[in-house]
């Protein structure tokens, strides 16, 4: 099961992660289009640094081997696909009733106010490999299997 | 500009932002730990102070949109070639302040790099190159004191070496870590350097700070420095490294101590210094044991006597006027390395005029040293370091051709892990989380990038060196030691050649 491990020790803070997922999701593919104009459109990053004190540390989904936010899905929009291990998202499905957000031990659900739909890490399965390991100047996100 | 003094109106640098491309994100405003990036509520944008910009180019560098350029202010000054506009932005720093100029990084004048004007060798048809990709070629070093004859004596197995050969430091490449202490450079760096020589094969020195306690299983890989405020030194200290090193000078600041401010002193600092917490740290500008050859020859014996002379003991100066004679001092009082930090060597925070204009070239103090012990007899009784501005494989290969036999590299290795010579370490305040201990910014330097970095640097050196000694159809570092023949000089005048003992090109 593969995943984004965030090293604490390591997390400067500088949130190019949060810009990467952005652009790595967006329509345009472009930092600077998806940053001023699809951003204010809804579009948010699936990765959230959180600052405390003199840590910092760069949050998104764990695909966990337990995955709360499957349990609490009442519309069967998240679900584990067994053969990656991945926590996958079908928009379509989602209802919008906000119970995984709940759920999640990481806060690591989004809520897209405009779409009344979640959105989630999929480590970046279209792109290859996830945007955020790839961008993060100090490597402090890193890509674990599990296995 | 209002309420500012124009010692801030005469700044160094400005930023420039291209508002076409820049988002807003605020990350250069994270970066900076000088403030000069900022967010503006009332335009509900990023904008910037460029008076505090110091060049790092952190922010330009972590710019996710590369909309930043950090250029040199254009000079307001009228030509002049006597005032030049350093020296009046120096005088109104100082009429402001009434206080020394400090500066970091090494010596930034337009002092000759004897480097520079010296030319390697290569073999064309009578002497073939060798490849090194294809055959054997040595850069295996071994740094200490070497006998002046071997005797052998036969036996039933083969001959058997009877010469007791003194303790000697083994490294796989002519290339050390230069000492740089903890505290002046903060543990991040510190576990960089000792695994990166560990994995080389190479030595890294801890400088005055003491070695923390996490850091000696590095032992066999680490110089222990012994300096004038004797920081962090005791018995199990001097008997974890594979060498002692007795500081005596700098090349950036020659004849002066050093001072490591209160607030730098962390609790990791205090336990490895064994100072309290938040002291300053001061070093003497002399050892107050030390006041000739002889105290010094009892310093050395002393450490030897503690490590029950198993270990080499280096004593380091930096270049200065007389350094052949203190050079021959210190061989006789019975150094096995003599270490010659020159003037362009870097540092934490350094009085400008001594960073600047104190001490000479490692290039011709390296010469006359070496060729001082050679005409004494003395030149096998010690191995010869050299540091102080080795910017490039080159640099090292000429220092080796010239009697060196190793080198330090401090600058060299910070700029792997990122530093861009700002030359402000002395505010602690380093975006690039070198040369502080702020644990934010600390944190911008992961150990095992460092490393890495690190020992990609010293492996590519040794390739090129590996190269350039093919071309010059030698297949061993000790084939070029001292071999001043494989140099030529341009442009050089005769004293200079006289010193340097090399020829002009052409001859």
């Amino acid at each position: 099961m593969k995943r984004v491990k965030p090293v604490k020790e390591n997390c400067i803070g500088c949130h190019l992660c949060e810009l990467a997922c952005l652009t790595a999701h967006s329509a345009s593919g472009d930092l600077i289009i998806a940053y001023t104009k699809e951003r204010p459109a809804g579009l948010s990053p699936c990765k959230t640094v959180i600052h405390r004190g003199d840590s910092a540390v760069a949050l998104s989904c764990q695909h966990c081997a337990d995955p709360k936010c499957v349990h609490a899905c009442i519309a069967g929009a998240l679900f584990r696909d067994p053969a990656s291990g991945r926590i996958e998202y079908d928009e379509a499905r989602c209802v919008g009733c906000w119970s995984c957000i709940m759920a999640c031990p990481f806060g690591s659900i989004g809520r897209d106010p405009a779409k009344g739909k979640i959105f989630k890490c999929d480590l970046c399965k279209d792109r290859g490999s996830p945007a955020c390991v790839e961008v993060c100047p100090n490597a402090a996100l890193v890509l674990e299997n599990d296995e | 500009m209002a309420f500012t003094p124009i010692t801030k109106t005469y700044h160094d640098f400005f930023v420039d932002r291209d508002r076409e491309n820049c988002i807003d994100c605020q990350v250069c405003v994270r970066q900076c730990s000088y403030g000069v990036h900022y967010w503006d509520e009332n335009r509900q944008q990023v904008r910037h102070d460029s008076s505090k910009c110091i060049g790092c180019q952190r922010c330009a560098a972590l710019c996710p949109t590369q909309c930043l350029t950090i250029r040199r202010k254009p000079s307001e000054f009228r030509e002049h070639n006597v005032w030049k506009p350093h020296f009046l932005k120096y005088i109104y720093r100082q009429a402001e302040t009434g206080g020394v100029l400090l500066g970091g990084m090494g010596c930034v004048t337009d002092i000759p790099i004897y480097f520079d004007n010296m030319l390697l060798d290569a073999s064309q048809v009578t002497n073939p190159s060798i490849d090194p990709l294809r055959e054997p070629m040595e850069l295996k070093t071994f740094l200490g004191a070497k006998p002046e004859k071997l005797e052998i004596e036969p036996s039933a197995s083969g001959p058997v070496l009877k010469t007791r050969i003194a303790p000697q430091i083994e490294l796989n490449y002519p290339i050390m870590f230069a000492a740089m202490s903890l505290g002046a450079i903060n543990f991040n760096l510190h576990v960089g350097m000792a695994r990166a020589a560990e994995e080389l094969g190479i030595a890294w020195n801890t400088g005055e700070g003491g070695l923390h306690k996490d850091l000696y299983k590095y032992g066999k890989n680490t110089i222990v420095q012994v300096a004038s405020g004797r920081f962090g030194v005791h018995r199990d200290y001097l008997n974890a490294g594979c060498g002692v090193e007795i500081k005596i000078g700098q090349g950036a600041k020659p004849g002066i101590g050093g001072h490591l401010p209160g607030e730098k002193i962390d609790e990791r600092v205090s336990q490895t210094r064994m100072v309290p917490l938040g002291s300053d740290a001061i070093s003497p500008a002399p050892h107050h044991d030390i006041y000739s050859i002889e105290d010094l020859l009892q310093l050395i014996y002393a450490l030897k006597e503690a490590t029950s002379y198993t270990k080499p003991v280096a004593v380091k100066i930096a270049a200065v006027h007389h350094a052949p004679a203190i050079a021959s001092g210190i061989v006789r009082a019975g150094a096995d390395i003599v270490c010659i930090d020159g003037m362009r060597g870097g540092t934490g925070a350094a009085p400008i005029m001594f960073r600047d204009y104190v001490g000479i070239p490692i290039e011709l103090a390296l010469a006359s040293v070496d060729q001082r012990l050679r005409e004494e007899g003395i030149r096998n009784r010690a191995s010869i370091v050299v540091s102080g501005g080795i910017r490039c494989s080159a640099d090292v290969v000429k220092a080796i051709a010239l009697g060196a036999d190793a080198v330090y590299i401090g600058s060299a290795a910070l700029i792997a892990t990122g530093c861009t010579m700002c030359g402000r370490c002395y505010t602690g305040k380093c975006p690039w989380g070198i040369a502080t201990n702020n644990p934010e910014l600390a944190k911008r330097q992961n150990p095992d990038m460092a490393a890495r970095k690190l020992a990609n640097l010293v492996k590519a050196w040794g390739h090129e060196i590996q190269e350039m000694l093919g071309a010059m159809g030698l297949n061993s570092i000790e084939s070029l030691r001292g071999n001043r023949d494989k140099l030529r000089a341009v442009g050089l005048n005769q004293v200079e050649l006289d010193i340097l003992g090399i020829k002009h090109a052409g001859r």
